[in-house]
């Protein structure tokens, strides 16, 4: 037993710092995508069709396309656009990317979901575009947003393990260079599921408890 | 820059694509199936079955439901035969993993297009003097499956799409084949814009064939 315990104890520093790196990476993809995805979405829902059709583009190739292949087309795409970056961004940029398509359809989702009378109300007040937008549609939409965005939180944490593949030492390449030298993959892998799970269970909870306290907008 | 883009390295060696994407689709295939006989017999252990056995249901779904698929496929590929004292044949194992990974991600479809059967329908079923079994195989399976179709067809989708990590265990799939030609060409941009390429138009004629499917189980609904 104290053989296991000296085990957790020499290997928990290690994971710990890839722990925080996949943290960080996660916290900046969400922060970003959030932002983005959220003017993706508005855009997909108001804006006229030059707005609407790339990002329509945009959005269905993103997210018809396997999220390991997004991030090394856009590793060996970037020196194209004349910019020679370090892994670490080029693979934030490739989750933005993909993060801003799937909230961006979250969020064009929650907006039609609000019936048309609201913003005829809102016209009919004299409300300005943005306006209507800020005191009108989108307190509604926030409700019908916020469960499948946090669930979608979860989705990066997750997703964010495949920066591991272009050598950025994230709690899953953390991991795996503490098997190349222990050789006991079996506890170390347990070790990073208990990490992955405590997050992303504490995230997935919290979006079935924001969906219930929600669900009287349901009819 | 002098880097000219040229694709000629990437039809030379389209092969290592061609049959990549096979293996591609046979994975998603085979895994899907698995995935679905998972998924919907937990679903009906979850609906009927006694609360214990619901509370296995669910630790198995939250359990693979929060881990990332990468951990998944290293936890069974290389932890497993690490205890057990063997050695997994590489695609073998993906398939049992991605099997696991969309049964967890089933039983919730299935679980919830169960729970949609109003009971009225069962009810009628009884009347009608239908046993237990009966009352599933020609009430309850045949509403459920058109209530969950367009959901199940999202989840087909994107356990194709998850097929893609087969590659870091090097079963030879699509993505293994990109890096292939990546490796020995270093074309690097052209092979992944390819690859890009397939993985969208073979998603798009999958969604095409089960949006067709969905039009010929539910003749009344227009979707």
């Amino acid at each position: 037993m104290s053989g296991a315990f000296q085990f957790v104890v020499t290997t928990l520093p290690f994971l710990w710092q890839g722990l925080l790196v996949t943290l960080w990476v996660s916290l900046a993809v969400v922060l970003i995508s959030l932002v983005t995805g959220g003017l993706a979405g508005i855009g997909l829902t108001y804006g006229p069709w030059w707005v609407r059709l790339p990002l329509r583009i945009f959005s269905d190739i993103l997210r018809g396309t396997p999220l390991l292949v997004v991030i090394f087309t856009i590793y060996y795409l970037l020196p194209f656009a004349g910019l020679n970056m370090q892994p670490m961004p080029s693979v934030i940029l490739a989750l933005v990317a993909f993060k801003t398509a799937h909230v961006g359809e979250i969020t064009r989702g929650a907006i039609q979901s609000i019936p048309p009378g609201q913003t005829d109300a809102g016209k009919a007040i004299g409300l300005t575009f943005a306006q209507r937008l800020r005191w009108v549609i989108l307190p509604q939409a926030v409700r019908r947003f916020l469960p499948p965005w946090v669930n979608s939180v979860t989705d990066t944490v997750k997703g964010s393990s495949l920066v591991s593949l272009v050598g950025i030492v994230d709690l899953m390449l953390a991991s795996q260079q503490v098997i190349g030298r222990t050789y006991e993959p079996m506890p170390v892998y347990l070790l990073a599921a208990v990490m992955y799970f405590v997050i992303n269970y504490a995230l997935s909870a919290t979006s079935r408890r924001l969906e219930t306290r929600f669900a009287y907008i349901r009819e | 820059m002098n880097y000219h883009i040229n694709f000629n390295f990437v039809w030379k060696y389209a092969d290592k694509l061609y049959w990549g994407l096979v293996l591609s689709i046979e994975l998603a295939f085979i895994s899907i199936l698995i995935g679905c006989v998972i998924g919907l017999a937990l679903a009906v252990v979850y609906n009927d079955g006694h609360p214990w056995l619901k509370r296995v249901v669910s630790a198995y779904v939250e359990v693979v439901r929060n881990l990332p698929l990468l951990l998944l496929i290293y936890l069974i590929f290389y932890g497993i035969p690490s205890i057990g004292g063997f050695a997994f044949d590489a695609t073998e194992s993906f398939v049992l993993t991605l099997s696991l990974y969309a049964g967890a991600y089933l039983v919730e479809v299935f679980r919830a297009g169960l729970a949609a059967v109003s009971p009225g329908v069962i009810d009628a079923g009884k009347a009608i003097g239908l046993t237990a079994w009966q009352r599933f195989a020609y009430v309850r399976f045949p509403t459920m499956l058109r209530i969950v179709l367009p959901s199940l067809s999202n989840a087909f989708i994107s356990l194709f799409k998850d097929t893609s990590l087969a590659s870091v265990i090097a079963v030879p799939e699509l993505t293994f084949g990109a890096n292939w030609i990546k490796t020995n060409t270093f074309r690097a941009v052209e092979v992944w814009i390819v690859v890009a390429g397939v993985y969208l138009v073979v998603g798009w004629i999958l969604l095409a064939a089960l949006r067709l499917l969905e039009r010929v189980l539910m003749p009344g609904r227009r979707t």
